[in-house]
C-alpha cells in the first residue's frame, strides 16, 4: 500500500541493553534488553505502569536513560537527532492535534518537516479519512483521531514505527479498523515496535512479544510459543454456590488438568485436552457435593500467560 | 491540497505559520479581543472624555433668607454654570454624592457660606467661578484689564493621551498572551512532545510565532491608529518609520516575555495567574490611563524600568511631541534590553515536553 521510496533497514532495526530509568523512588525500567528485528513488529505487552511507554520514548529519543544503551536503526541518540527523525514514524499516546486544522491541514504541516514521503492526500487515504480531509481534527472521533495519528506517523516513509498504545479507549469496530492499517503497513518489511496492555491486539499483530511487569521483561517470544509453554490449551474457570467449596490438590488430580488455583471464589484451571477433563471435572464436583454456580472455558491467551506469571490480571489495576 | 503527481512544496516554516494564523482566525474571541476590543475601548473612552472643556458646572443655592433666589438668578447669568435651589439637607446630599460640586448657603447677615471638598479639583474651580461671578454682581470692580483668548490644540485632549497607552497595552496584551497560551496548549495537549519527535527544527517553530506575530501587529497598529486618526483626529506628529520601529521592538519584547511565561508552565490556570501576575503591575504603573509620573517618587525608579512604561512614553513621545530617533533611545533601549534578557532566559529554561 505504501510506494515503496525506501529500502527498508536490514538486520537488527531497535537494539536495547540494560535499560534503567528511576523517577524519584520509582523505577520505571528496570534492566530491560530488547531486539526489534527488521521486518518484525514487536510487542510489548504488560499492565498500566509497567514502564512500557517510558522505554518506547527512551527509544524515540524523548526521554533519556539512567543507564543503558539505545540503538535506534543502528545509531545512538544525541548526534545529528534530526537525520535519524527523518527514518522514523511515532505516534504517542494521547496526542491531542490542533481542533481548529483540518485532518489536511495537520498531515500537510507534519509532512513539510520531512524530505520524503507520500503526499499528504495519499496518506489520508491510506487510513481511511478521505471523506473527513476537509474536517476540523475537534469533529473527529476517537478511531477517526488514531487513524489521523497514524497518518502524522507515516507521512516520512518510515522504516521503524512506534507505536504507544494505539487503540486505546476504541470502540471493539475502530480497534479493528486500526488493526488492519497497521498488518497492511507491517506487509510492506517495515519495523513496528507496539505497546498494548490488550492480549488479543499482541497476538494478532505481533510477530513477538515480550511481556513486561514493574519494568522487567518476564517473558519474551512469539504469542503463539508463549501460549504453548503453558502446556495448557484451554482455562476453565469455574465458581460454587456458596457454601460449597473443593481442595484445590482434588482439581490438580483430575486428568488433563495441568494446574489450578483458587482466587476470591473463582477457580482457574489450565486444562491440556478440554474434552477430556471437563467430564471429570463435573463428575469431581458431583462427587463433592458441590453446586455450579458459573462455569466459563476459552482457548489459552496471551492474558494466561500473564496470569500464570504474574498472579494478577493485566488489567487488575 | 495537493493531488498526487503535484510537486510537494510546503516548507516548514510557512506550514507552521499558516499554522499560526488558522489557529487566531478560527478563533472569534482571541480576534475580538485583539483587533476589536481596544478600538472599542477608544471609542467608548474618547467619547466619555470629548468635551471636558465644555463641561458644565453644577452648583446648589440652599433655599434659606431672601438673598437665595437674587444669588441663584446671577449664577444662573454666568457662562458655564447650572443652578438649582435646594433646601439644606438635599444640598447637603447632593453635594456628598457628587451630583453638586459646590454649595451656596447664604444667611440672614448676609454673609455666604461656600460648602465644597478642596480635594475635587471640580469643586475648586467651581468656587473660583462662583465667588467671581457673586462678588462682580455685589459691585466689585477689577483692577486689572483683562482678555481671554482661546487654544484648543489637537494632541492636549484626553484623547490624545489615551490612544497611545491603548496601543501600548494592546501590543503587551497580544504579544504576552499571543504566546504563552498557544505554546502551553500545545505543552498541555502533548502536542509539543510530538512535534520534537518529528525531524522539525525547534527554531523554525519558535520563529513561525515571531512571523505571524509581525503579520498580526501591523493589523492591530493601524486599525487602532488608523480609528484614532480618522474619529479622533488625533496627530501623528512624529517619523512613521520611527512609530513603525518602536511598534516593531515592543512586540518582539512583549512576545518574548510571554516566550518566558510559557516555558515551563504545564497548564492554562498557571499560566494565565503568571501571565495577570505579569501583566496587572503594567496595567497599574505604566500610565495606560493617566500620567504614571501621578505615583510617587521613591518607585519611579521601578516604573520607569517596567517595559510597558518604556514602550507607552515612546509612543507618547513620537505621537503626540513628535519626537526624534534620539528622544527615544532611552526607551528603545530599556526595550530592547527586556527583549534579549527575556529571550535568552526563556531559551535556557524551555520545557518541550
Amino acid at each position: 500500500m505504501i510506494p515503496r521510496m525506501r529500502t527498508p533497514h536490514q538486520g537488527i532495526a531497535l537494539q536495547v541493553r540494560n535499560l534503567r530509568k528511576t523517577y524519584q523512588d520509582v523505577v520505571a525500567v528496570d534492566g530491560l534488553d530488547l531486539e526489534v528485528h527488521s521486518g518484525e513488529c514487536f510487542g510489548l505487552l504488560g499492565p498500566n505502569g509497567a514502564g512500557k511507554t517510558t522505554t518506547v520514548e527512551i527509544c524515540e529519543g524523548l526521554n533519556t536513560p539512567d543507564s543503558g544503551e539505545v540503538l535506534v536503526l543502528g545509531r545512538g541518540w544525541g548526534h545529528q537527532d534530526r537525520e535519524l527523525r527523518q527514518r522514523l514514524g511515532i505516534s504517542l499516546q494521547e496526542t491531542q492535534f490542533s481542533e481548529k486544522l483540518t485532518v489536511d491541514e495537520t498531515v500537510q504541516l507534519f509532512r513539510s518537516f520531512y524530505d520524503r514521503g507520500p503526499w499528504p492526500a495519499e496518506v489520508i487515504a491510506m487510513v481511511q479519512l478521505q471523506e473527513k480531509a476537509q474536517s476540523r481534527v475537534g469533529s473527529l472521533s476517537g478511531g477517526q483521531k488514531q487513524r489521523l495519528a497514524l497518518a502524522c506517523a507515516l507521512v516520512g516513509d518510515p522504516e521503524l514505527l512506534f507505536l504507544d498504545e494505539p487503540t486505546t479507549g476504541l470502540d471493539p469496530q475502530s480497534r479493528r479498523q486500526l488493526w488492519e492499517l497497521i498488518e497492511r503497513f507491517k506487509a510492506d518489511g517495515r519495523s513496528i515496535l507496539l505497546t498494548t496492555h490488550y492480549m488479543d491486539e499482541a497476538e494478532r499483530l505481533c510477530d513477538r512479544v515480550a511481556i513486561v511487569d514493574h519494568g522487567r521483561m518476564i517473558a519474551l517470544g512469539a504469542p503463539q510459543a508463549l501460549i504453548a509453554r503453558l502446556e495448557a490449551e484451554h482455562v476453565v474457570e469455574f465458581a460454587l454456590a456458596e457454601p460449597s467449596a473443593i481442595d484445590e490438590s482434588l482439581l490438580r488430580a483430575i486428568d488433563g488438568v495441568c494446574a489450578a488455583e483458587r482466587r476470591n471464589g473463582t477457580y482457574r484451571l489450565q486444562v491440556s485436552e478440554l474434552h477430556r477433563a471437563m467430564p471429570s471435572l463435573l463428575a469431581e464436583l458431583r462427587r463433592q457435593g458441590a453446586q455450579l454456580a458459573e462455569l466459563r472455558t476459552h482457548s489459552a491467551t496471551l492474558e494466561d500467560v500473564f496470569v500464570s506469571l504474574t498472579g494478577r490480571h493485566l488489567r487488575d489495576e | 491540497m495537493s493531488e498526487p503527481g503535484r510537486r510537494w512544496t510546503g516548507h516548514p516554516l510557512v506550514q507552521l505559520t499558516r499554522v499560526r494564523y488558522r489557529e487566531f482566525f478560527r478563533e472569534p474571541e482571541a480576534v475580538f479581543w485583539v483587533f476589536i476590543f481596544p478600538v472599542l475601548l477608544a471609542a467608548g473612552l474618547g467619547i466619555a472624555f470629548r468635551n471636558r472643556a465644555a463641561d458644565r458646572t453644577v452648583v446648589a443655592v440652599v433655599t434659606t433668607g431672601t438673598q437665595a433666589a437674587q444669588l441663584a438668578d446671577a449664577l444662573r447669568r454666568a457662562d458655564g454654570l447650572d443652578v438649582s435651589l435646594l433646601t439644606d439637607s438635599a444640598a447637603s446630599e447632593a453635594l456628598r454624592i457628587g451630583n453638586v460640586t459646590m454649595v451656596v448657603v447664604p444667611s440672614a447677615s448676609g454673609q455666604l457660606e461656600y460648602r465644597y471638598d478642596d480635594s475635587r479639583p471640580e469643586s475648586r474651580t467651581a468656587r473660583l467661578l462662583v465667588d467671581d461671578v457673586l462678588q462682580r454682581a455685589a459691585g466689585r470692580r477689577n483692577p486689572l484689564a483683562v482678555r481671554d483668548q482661546l487654544v484648543r490644540e489637537r494632541g492636549a485632549r484626553y484623547i490624545d493621551f489615551l490612544v497611545p497607552g491603548l496601543l501600548g497595552m494592546n501590543l503587551m496584551g497580544s504579544g504576552i498572551w499571543g504566546l504563552g497560551f498557544a505554546i502551553v496548549d500545545a505543552r498541555k495537549k502533548r502536542l509539543l512532545k510530538r512535534l520534537i519527535a518529528t525531524p522539525m527544527s525547534r527554531s523554525q517553530y519558535l520563529a513561525s510565532f515571531v512571523l505571524s506575530r509581525l503579520t498580526l501587529l501591523v493589523i492591530e497598529v493601524s486599525l487602532l491608529l488608523g480609528f484614532g486618526v480618522l474619529v479622533f483626529g488625533i496627530p501623528l506628529r512624529g517619523s512613521l518609520p520611527l512609530l513603525a520601529t518602536i511598534c516593531l521592538v515592543s512586540s518582539l519584547a512583549f512576545a518574548s516575555l510571554g516566550l518566558l511565561i510559557a516555558s515551563r508552565a504545564q497548564t492554562m490556570e498557571g499560566a494565565s495567574g503568571l501571565m495577570n501576575l505579569v501583566m496587572l503591575p503594567m496595567w497599574i504603573f505604566s500610565g495606560v490611563f493617566f500620567s504614571a509620573s501621578r505615583f510617587p517618587e521613591q518607585i519611579q525608579p521601578f516604573i520607569q524600568a517596567l517595559p510597558l512604561t518604556a514602550v507607552i512614553d515612546a509612543l507618547r513621545a513620537n505621537i503626540l511631541r513628535g519626537a526624534g530617533w534620539h528622544r527615544v533611545t532611552g526607551e528603545l533601549a530599556i526595550i530592547m534590553a527586556w527583549m534579549v534578557g527575556s529571550f535568552v532566559l526563556a531559551l535556557k529554561l524551555f520545557r518541550w515536553r
